[in-house]
C-alpha cells in the first residue's frame, strides 16, 4: 500500500519538491551572504558614525524584490498542497473509479485511507517545515531592514514567518482530502478548496487572530515621541494618529477620543491656533500643537498586541489550524468508513 | 453445501428510488452465475453490495459466509472486476501485478505471470495504453490471481468487441476449471450466459423475478400454444409467466414441475433467451409480481 | 484428437451436443479405443463454456460406456461405435428407400417428409420414456 501510495503521489510530489528544492537552493546559497552584506554594512557606518537609516533603507531597497518573492511562495505553498496533494487525494480515485480496484484487494478501507493520509500527510508537514526554516533563517538580515514597515506582528508577515506556515499547509491538504472526497471531481474539488483556502486565511487575521489574546489597550497624551501621522486639513482639521512604545506591535485600533472620551474621526481646532503664531501654523512644527491639543482634553485610544506576543501568536494559531486539520482528517476516516461507496 | 451468496430481504435505496427491493437469493457455491436483466434493473447495485461497495439499505446480505468488506479476511475471499475494469493509468501491467501481489496474502504470481504472457501483454506497457479488451484482460487476471473462493464481474464484456469478448470468456472458464472459484457475472447479452453460465438470476425492476439452475429453470418452463383459453381455467400448479391471446388463439408462458398433460395444448421448451424475455416483458406490464424462486 | 464446436441453432444444450459429436466420431471412426478426449480445462478454455457443462457430457459418456475417466490422467475411449456401423444395417436402409419412395408417390414435398419423419421420430421417442 505504501508502494502504491507513493507512485500514485509521485508525479505532484515530485513536481512540488523539486520546486522547493531549487528555491531552498537559491535561499540556501544567498543566505550566508545576505547576512554578512547587512552586518558588515551595519557595523561600518556605525563605526563611522552617525545614522544608519541610510544604510538600512538602501538594503531594504536592494533586496525588496526578493523579499515579496519569498513572502509570495511562503502564501503560495499551502494552497498549492491543499491543490495538488489534497485535493486529488480521495476524488481521482473516485473518479477514475480505481477506488472499486483497490477497495477489493485484501486491504480494508481504513487501512487504504490511513496509509494515503499518513504518507501524503508527512510529506506536507515536511515540505512546509522546511521551508519554513530555510525562510526563516535566509530573511533575518532583511526583516530586520525592514522592520518599520513590516513589524512581524503584521498580518502579512505574521502568515510568512515562524512555524504558522505548517498549520497552514497541513490545513489546507486536510481540506483539500475532504472536499474531493465530498465533491468526487478533482477540478471542482481544487476550486472550491482554494476559494475556502483563501476565504479563511483573509478572515483569520481579521476576525480570529486579534482575539487569541486579550488587546493592550491604552489611552494617552499624543506627544511628539508616539505620534504617527499628522494631516491638517482644511485649515482647522487635525487627524492623529499614534503608535504605541512598543514598535513591532500589531495595531487593532487608533483612533481620537474627546475630553468627554466620546471617539471623534477629528479634531477642530480654535481658529487663533491656526493663525499666524497659533500654536498649530503652518512652520511651527508638530510638537505645539500637539500640546495644545493635549491640553484641550484630546486624547489617543490605543489597542494593540504587543510584539512580545509573537511566539505565543504563532504557537496559538498553528494549533488551531492542527486541531482543524485533525478534525477534518477524523471526518474523512470516519466518511471513507462508513459513507463512502 | 455452502451458500455463496445469501440475501435475505435486500434493498438499496437512493434518495427517492429503490435500486433493488426485497432481494431472496440462495446461490449454492462452486456455480458460474449469470445475473441478467435489462440495464437499471439493478444488477449493478447487487453485485457492489455483495462486494461490499454499497452498504445495504433494508436487509442482510452474506458473501462466503460473512458479511462483505467486513476486514481483510473476508476481502481476501472475494474478488470483484468493476465495470469498465478500472486501472491505474499511470501504472504499468508489472506495477499493477506487483501491487496485487503486495495487497493480497493468497496472490498467485505465477498464474498471474502465466497469464499476461500467454496474453501477450507487455508488462513494461503503461495501463492506461491498453485497448478496452487488454484492459478487462488485466483486470480479470488481477481478480483471478487472488485465488478468491468468489469472482463477481460487473458487465465485464459489455464495451468489448466480439473477439475480445470471446477471448475474456475463454480465459474466465479457463480459470474457473482450474480453480475452485464460483463465480457471478451480470451480463444483458443471453448468449454468453448461455454457455458460460449453470445457474441463473433474473433481475428486473429492481426485484428478483426467477432464480435457480439454468437445467431446471429451461426444463420447468415451456410455451404452450393452444385454442383461446381463460387463465381461470388453468391447473394452479400452472405459473403463468406471460399470456398473450388472439380471438382464437392463447399462448402461454409457464412455469410448472409437472409435465403437462392437456392434449390441448402443444408445447414447446424455451430457450434462455425466451425466458428471460417473458420475465423482463411480464414485468413491465405488471405492477408487483411475486418473486418465483427455485430452491434447492 | 477430437475438436468441438457448438451451434447455437441447433436446439440441443451444450453437452447434449458435446455428447453427439463425440458419438459421431466413434461412428466415423475419428476417434478409437485409448484415444484420449481433450481435458475439461481444455474444452472450456476453446468454447468459452462452463467446465461442468464439459463434465456432464463427459459424464454421461462414462455412463453409457463409451469412455472412462482416470485419475489425474485424463478420459480416454473405451469402446467404439463402429460396431453398430451403418454398413450393418443395410436392411434398415433399403426399408427406409422403400417409405421415401412412398411418401414421394402419395405426393409429400422435402419438408413434409422431414416434418412427418421428425414428428413421428419425436413422439415414439417421448412414448417410450414416459
Amino acid at each position: 500500500m505504501i508502494r502504491l501510495t507513493w507512485r500514485q503521489f509521485q508525479a505532484s510530489a515530485v513536481g512540488l519538491f523539486g520546486a522547493l528544492a531549487v528555491l531552498v537552493a537559491l535561499l540556501g546559497a544567498t543566505g550566508a551572504g545576505l547576512a554578512d552584506e547587512y552586518d558588515t554594512g551595519l557595523t561600518a557606518c556605525t563605526t563611522a558614525g552617525g545614522d544608519c537609516q541610510v544604510f538600512i533603507e538602501n538594503f531594504a531597497d536592494d533586496h525588496s524584490a526578493t523579499f515579496l518573492g519569498v513572502m509570495a511562495a511562503m502564501l503560495l505553498l499551502p494552497a498549492l498542497i491543499g491543490l495538488f496533494w489534497g485535493a486529488p487525494l480521495i476524488a481521482r480515485e473516485l473518479e477514475s473509479g480505481t477506488l472499486r480496484l483497490v477497495w477489493n484487494q485484501s486491504i480494508t478501507r481504513g487501512r487504504w485511507f490511513a496509509v494515503k493520509l499518513t504518507l501524503t500527510g508527512l510529506a506536507t508537514v515536511v515540505a512546509a517545515g522546511a521551508l519554513a526554516w530555510v525562510v526563516n533563517w535566509w530573511s533575518t538580515p532583511v526583516d530586520k531592514s525592514m522592520a518599520k514597515d513590516f513589524a512581524r506582528m503584521d498580518p502579512l508577515m505574521f502568515g510568512t514567518r515562524g512555524i504558522v506556515v505548517v498549520g497552514y499547509a497541513a490545513f489546507a491538504f486536510a481540506l483539500g482530502v475532504v472536499v474531493g472526497m465530498l465533491a468526487r471531481k478533482t477540478l471542482a474539488a481544487m476550486a472550491i478548496t482554494l476559494a475556502v483556502f483563501v476565504g479563511l486565511q483573509i478572515a483569520m487575521p481579521i476576525l480570529v487572530r486579534p482575539h487569541l489574546a486579550p488587546a493592550i489597550s491604552t489611552t494617552v497624551a499624543v506627544t511628539e515621541d508616539n505620534a504617527a501621522d499628522t494631516q491638517l486639513s482644511n485649515g482647522t482639521t487635525l487627524l492623529i494618529s499614534a503608535r504605541p512604545a512598543d514598535k513591532g506591535a500589531w495595531i487593532l485600533a487608533d483612533y481620537t477620543v474627546d475630553p468627554s472620551g466620546k471617539r471623534v474621526e477629528s479634531i477642530t481646532l480654535p481658529a487663533s491656533a491656526t493663525q499666524p503664531g497659533g500654536a498649530c501654523a503652518p512652520g511651527k512644527g508638530r510638537g505645539s500643537c500637539l500640546e495644545l491639543v493635549a491640553d484641550m482634553g484630546y486624547r489617543q485610544v490605543l489597542e494593540y498586541q504587543p510584539s512580545g506576543r509573537y511566539w505565543g501568536f504563532q504557537w496559538g494559531e498553528t494549533g488551531i489550524y492542527l486541531g482543524l486539520a485533525l478534525g477534518l482528517a477524523g471526518f474523512c476516516s470516519w466518511w471513507v468508513r462508513r459513507r463512502l461507496s | 453445501m455452502t451458500a455463496v451468496l445469501r440475501a435475505r430481504a435486500l434493498g438499496k435505496q437512493y434518495r427517492r428510488r429503490w435500486a433493488l427491493q426485497n432481494c431472496n437469493l440462495n446461490i449454492p457455491a462452486g456455480r458460474v452465475v449469470g445475473l441478467v436483466g435489462p440495464n437499471g434493473a439493478g444488477k449493478s447495485t447487487l453485485l457492489n453490495l455483495a462486494s461490499g461497495m454499497l452498504t445495504p439499505t433494508a436487509g442482510t446480505i452474506e458473501v462466503c459466509g460473512g458479511r462483505p468488506a467486513a476486514d481483510a479476511g473476508q476481502l481476501t475471499k472475494v474478488g470483484f472486476v468493476a465495470q469498465d475494469a478500472p486501472v491505474y493509468t499511470g501504472l504499468s501491467v508489472a506495477d499493477h501485478l506487483a501491487f496485487g501481489r503486495r495487497l493480497n496474502p493468497a496472490w498467485n504470481d505465477d498464474i498471474a505471470r502465466d497469464r499476461i504472457t500467454a496474453l501477450g501483454l507487455d508488462p513494461k506497457q503503461k495501463a492506461g495504453k491498453l485497448s478496452g479488451g487488454q484492459r478487462a484482460q488485466l483486470a480479470l487476471t488481477l481478480g483471478i490471481a487472488k485465488q478468491p473462493e468468489l469472482l463477481i464481474l460487473d458487465e465485464p464484456v459489455a464495451a468489448l468487441d466480439p473477439l475480445a469478448r470471446r477471448e475474456f470468456m475463454q480465459n474466465l472458464m479457463e480459470s474457473v476449471a482450474e480453480q475452485e472459484m464460483s463465480v457471478i457475472l451480470s451480463s444483458h447479452l443471453v448468449s454468453d450466459v448461455e454457455r458460460t453460465c449453470d445457474y441463473l438470476v433474473v433481475l428486473v425492476d429492481s426485484r428478483v423475478q426467477v432464480a435457480g439452475n439454468m437445467d431446471d429453470l429451461l426444463a420447468t418452463h415451456y410455451r404452450l400454444i393452444g385454442p383461446r383459453r381463460d387463465l381461470d381455467t388453468l391447473p394452479a400448479e400452472l405459473h403463468v409467466i406471460s399470456a398473450s391471446h388472439t380471438d382464437k388463439q392463447s399462448t402461454l408462458l409457464v412455469r410448472t414441475e409437472a409435465p403437462v398433460h392437456d392434449p390441448s395444448w402443444t408445447v414447446s421448451s424455451l430457450t434462455l433467451e425466451d425466458l428471460v424475455l417473458a420475465y423482463m416483458h411480464e414485468s413491465a406490464n405488471t405492477a408487483v409480481r411475486p418473486k418465483l424462486e427455485v430452491l434447492r | 484428437m477430437i475438436e468441438f464446436h457448438l451451434n447455437g441453432r441447433s436446439g440441443l444444450s451444450p453437452y447434449q451436443q458435446l455428447v453427439q459429436q463425440v458419438r459421431h466420431a466413434l461412428r466415423l471412426g475419428l476417434l478409437d479405443e485409448g484415444d484420449r478426449l481433450p481435458t475439461v480445462k481444455e474444452v472450456s478454455k476453446q468454447l468459452a463454456i462452463n467446465p461442468n457443462t464439459v463434465l456432464k457430457a463427459y459424464r454421461e459418456l462414462e455412463y453409457d460406456g463409451l469412455v472412462a475417466a482416470r485419475q489425474g490422467v485424463g478420459t480416454f475411449v473405451t469402446a467404439t461405435l463402429t460396431d453398430g456401423s451403418l454398413a450393418a444395417h443395410a436392411p434398415l436402409r433399403k426399408d427406409l428407400r422403400r417409405w421415401l419412395a412412398k411418401a414421394r408417390l402419395a405426393g409429400l414435398d422435402e419438408e413434409s417428409i422431414e416434418a412427418l419423419f421428425m414428428n413421428t421420430f419425436r413422439n415414439n421417442a417421448g412414448e417410450d420414456v414416459a
